[in-house]
């Protein structure tokens, strides 16, 4: 086992349905005990990559390999991975205890070690007394949990989990979020991660792959992807992004002039390589880095003037949504609601400046 | 799998790889071998038999012998015109110029008691399914049972129940004998047309229920409370709403009724008499005591094709297929 | 005054019932009736035509083909079915859909036509002899799409996620068939297996074609019928049959929709 950090490694795979291209030419490589999460709105090709992985599906083209071993004439059940499936497929015809020696079988333990294995894995998920359950007698977080259980005592390589859990209420997906995480650590197995929830995704991961129409458009750590998104599509699906369009001017010391229209220019830091002057760029800047002020802001500032077009409160905080003339959306401008104001709306229609930190935006390519 | 040994994993022999490998990229071809022993039996036995009956009717029966020269003989035996010596056939006063009118007759016969039966049989089951699927709130199941029950019993002896019925000595006959209403037993009960559309509509209606209680229990209820709070009423919201949502179920009920009654055998023989015959026993008698096999399996084939022609022109006219998207 | 109002729905429901079940209930009311003929007003009670019944040898021998001819033919049916229903259900493949049609024509066509189809390439194309075998044979032709659909709601049912996750926890098709799907659609097959053994037990028309020397119970009930004299034993015999179907069917649709319903097949 020589195989570095890496324990799986795809490489140019793509799966295509007819003429519909799930998944369309991916490369990547995942770390052996990381949890890896791959993240996109339905319909990315996020299932079907795991899919791939737990070998229910051939790629067109391409190769899997994990730990070394490449995949494909493995068979699913000669696979060293397992899977948490969306709808957990908890046999429901087998009581909890049945259902985690499932995969046992086949390692012919005897009973009583069957039987041991099967309390720690109920240990280990919190549902000791549980075993001689039915799954119709089990709640969706307990179902969750046998799934995970039943899949774990294979002592997998790779864990899959697609969408585990999506069917769980809010709050009990969050409770699920903490202790996935905190098992994770105790197993030490790499978990590879498909949600379509972007929080779940930032909150859980070592690393989030950022899938749309099959291909993976950023891979990256949670405060990367949010703070240095490389692209438009990853900027707006993590997260509120405001978006202005200009063009490059000046560039030095790591520092660009962006022309933005009858906004004047705006200066904004390059992150990695600079840009041509004369290309056109997108300005990207998350609602909690503007400022809203009734006063033109200092010059040290970006800034430029709007008017109030609506306010949605969320509680803690409101979001005042800004008209800027040249922007195809109002800019979002998020503010912690500090004092207690019973309401916002006596704002709307109320000309404002906004003005951000040369270092809060980040420079896209348009 | 994890506990699998490398070598173990793969479990296939070197010349299986191949085609493993091409089995699991190809789900189609999964599914149909799968399915092939059902396939290949079905093709022994139903398509194989079909083939052999339409090769059989381009033959022709020479007393003893089978002549195998391929020939429309059969067809023509069944639709030759009337030469002028023959007699003219009539039936319900209308005349059939042709020279052995007695199969076109008996068919056309046929398709009527059928096409009878099936509207007896549909009015009869769709209120029934009406109450079953809007009226019956408890106990579904149990009632559900009771209407199909029937279905499962032995068709020759519900036919055989009208038997006793409407016979002669039959228990309508002496019991209204018995109550002083008539003093002879009334004759025309049994053996004749009506008897056998009566035996038939009884014998199929349970199994007709079905497919109209369940596109009726398919109908969003709220459809209806729609319909109401745009201000039908009951009765014009069954005519605007109701029924048009669950023509699919009458329509599927009407053939899986006309289409196997047409050809129905038991129950003409036994409730029919000499008037109440159809096509089916005209058939029979020539695969068997008249040994005119190759004639049959002309005449069989004559009454499939016929039966398959109505249905389609039936479908067409009502627009099943345009229906069918529509409400799914 | 209180008036006893009932729904013109409900009344409907009554006379339907009614309808439906008086004639054929006439059978086994007239099979106690001291008479040998079936008429009002009923004579005394007796149990003569069950004791003629079972008394008739060539009866007893009737019923025990019809006993094999109808556990083998449920057997074979609820198998093919079964892979049918399997594949319809599991997998998408093109021309589905005329393979299917084709499969459920023997619901559609008389059975006269399967028949006298069969009989034609039986005894004009190989020249085969007609046994309990071709009866058989023409049984399991009208059996398997009954059992198709049967197995196919109940496999349609259930997550296809159940089998994945054993193939994902290291079990072939083979033992995933044993350890899941088997077991899961047991109530199903069970279903199917009495159904098919109904039909074939009450099936006439094709045996009266396709048997030879050797009938079934419903062909020699068919003899019997035109002897008046016989009233009583057929009648006895009728009721016999009529009931072995009801418990029959009775236990399978309970099976089935309990199965269907519920979906806690744990109890089996």
């Amino acid at each position: 086992m020589t195989q570095g950090d890496n324990i799986i490694s795809i490489q140019s795979v793509s799966k295509h349905f007819g003429p519909v291209k799930a998944v369309d030419d991916t490369s990547f490589n995942i770390k052996r005990g990381e949890f890896f999460s791959l993240l996109g709105p339905s319909g990315c090709g996020k299932t079907t990559l795991l899919r791939i992985l737990a070998g229910f599906e051939l790629p067109t083209s391409g190769e899997v390999t994990i730990d070394g071993q490449p995949m494909s004439t493995v068979p699913p059940h000669a696979r060293p991975t397992n899977m948490v499936f969306q709808s957990y497929a908890i046999f429901p015809h087998l009581n909890v205890r049945e259902n985690i020696a499932y995969g046992l079988r086949k390692r012919r333990l005897g009973k009583a070690e069957t039987a041991r294995i099967v309390e720690q894995a109920l240990e280990l998920i919190k549902m000791p007394g549980y075993g001689e359950r039915r799954s119709d007698q089990l709640s969706g977080g307990q179902r969750q949990r046998v799934a995970l259980a039943r899949a774990l005592v294979c002592q997998p390589k790779v864990l899959l989990l697609d969408e585990p859990l999506g069917a769980l209420d809010k709050k009990l997906r969050e409770e699920m979020q903490i202790e996935l995480r905190q098992i994770q650590r105790t197993v030490g197995i790499t978990f590879v991660f498909v949600t379509h929830d972007q929080e779940e995704a930032l909150t859980l991961s070592d690393r989030i792959a950022v899938m749309s129409r099959g291909k993976v458009l950023q891979i990256d750590h949670s405060t990367r992807l949010y703070e240095a998104p490389n692209c438009r599509e990853v900027a707006e699906f993590i997260g509120t992004m405001n978006i202005l369009p200009g063009t490059i001017g000046e560039v030095s010391h790591g520092r660009a002039n962006v022309a933005a229209g009858t906004h004047g220019a705006f200066e904004a830091r390059t992150d990695g390589s600079a840009p041509r002057p004369g290309t056109p760029v997108l300005i990207a800047i998350r609602p909690e880095k503007l400022q809203m002020s009734w006063e033109r802001p200092g010059l040290s500032v970006n800034s430029l003037a709007g008017k109030v077009g609506a306010v949605a409160y969320f509680g803690d905080r409101s979001h005042f949504y800004v008209d800027v003339e040249g922007c195809e959306k109002p800019l979002a401008v998020a503010l912690q609601n500090g004092e207690r104001r019973l309401d916002g709306s006596d704002l709307v229609g109320k000309p404002v400046w906004l003005s951000w930190e040369p270092d809060s935006a980040v420079l896209l390519p348009a | 799998m994890a506990v699998a040994e490398p070598g173990q994993r793969l479990g296939w022999t070197a010349s299986g790889d191949q085609w493993n490998r091409w089995l699991r990229r190809h789900e189609w071809a999964r599914g149909y071998l799968l399915m092939s022993p059902t396939i290949l039996v079905m093709l022994a036995m139903l398509v194989a038999p079909i083939v052999a009956l339409v090769v059989m009717s381009f033959w022709t029966q020479h007393v003893l012998e089978i002549d195998r020269t391929p020939t429309l003989a059969n067809y023509w035996h069944l639709i030759e015109p009337a030469g002028p010596d023959d007699e003219t056939a009539y039936w319900l006063g209308i005349p059939f110029p042709f020279k052995r009118a007695v199969y076109i007759v008996l068919l056309l016969k046929s398709i009527l008691m059928s096409f009878t039966a099936t509207v007896a049989v549909i009015l009869l089951a769709y209120p029934m399914a009406y109450f079953l699927a809007f009226r019956v709130k408890q106990h579904k199941m149990i009632w559900l049972m009771a209407i199909t029950l029937p279905f499962w019993t032995s068709y020759l002896l519900r036919v055989f129940a009208w038997k006793l019925m409407l016979g002669f000595g039959g228990v309508i006959n002496s019991g209204l004998m018995k109550l002083g209403l008539i003093d002879q037993p009334l004759e025309f009960l049994l053996y004749n047309p009506i008897a056998v559309v009566i035996t038939l509509a009884h014998a199929w209606v349970a199994f007709a229920i079905l497919p109209i209680y369940v596109s009726l229990e398919k109908i969003d209820r709220s459809l209806l409370e729609a319909a109401s709070d745009l201000g039908d009423r009951a009765i014009t919201r069954f005519f605007r709403v109701t029924l048009p949502l669950s023509a699919p179920g009458v329509i599927a009920s009407s053939l899986l009724v006309f289409i196997p009654t047409v050809g129905d055998y038991v129950t003409p023989t036994l409730v029919g008499g000499p008037t109440g015959i159809m096509i089916g026993n005209s058939i029979q008698s020539l695969f068997g005591k008249m040994n005119e096999i190759p004639l049959g399996s002309a005449l069989s084939l004559v009454m499939m094709l016929s039966v398959t022609l109505i249905v389609c022109l039936f479908l067409w006219a009502v627009g099943y297929r345009k229906m069918q998207r529509s409400i799914a | 005054m209180v008036r006893l109002r009932i729904d013109p729905a409900t009344a409907y429901a009554i006379f339907f019932v009614l309808f439906l079940y008086v004639p054929v209930l006439l059978i086994p009311l007239f099979s106690f009736n001291d008479s040998t003929v079936a008429t009002f007003p009923m004579k005394g009670f007796t149990l003569n035509g069950y004791r003629g019944m079972a008394a008739d040898a060539s009866l007893i021998n009737a019923l025990k083909n019809s006993l094999m001819v109808g556990i083998g033919v449920s057997i074979v049916s609820t198998a093919l079915g079964l892979l049918a229903a399997m594949g319809a259900t599991r997998y998408a493949m093109p021309g589905k859909s005329p393979v299917m049609g084709t499969i459920m024509l023997p619901l559609v066509v008389p059975s006269l036509i399967l028949a006298i189809a069969l009989l034609v390439i039986l005894r004009q194309v190989f020249d085969i002899p007609l046994t309990l075998w071709t009866v058989a044979a023409g049984h399991v032709l009208v059996c398997v799409p009954f059992s198709m659909l049967v197995l196919m709601s109940r496999l349609e049912g259930f997550d296809k996620g159940l089998e994945e996750a054993s193939n994902d926890l290291g079990e072939n098709a083979w033992m995933t068939f044993w350890r899941v799907t088997f077991p899961i659609a047991l109530p199903g097959i069970i279903a199917s297996l009495l159904m098919c053994f109904t039909i074939s037990f009450d099936e006439f028309v094709m045996a009266f074609f396709l048997s030879g020397t050797d009938q079934t119970l419903p062909v020699f009930l068919y003899s019997q019928l035109r002897f008046p004299q016989r009233l009583p034993p057929t009648l006895a015999l009728g009721s016999s049959i009529l009931a072995v179907s009801v418990v029959i069917v009775l236990v399978s649709e309970w099976l089935r929709r309990f199965g269907v319903q519920s979906n806690k097949p744990g109890a089996f």
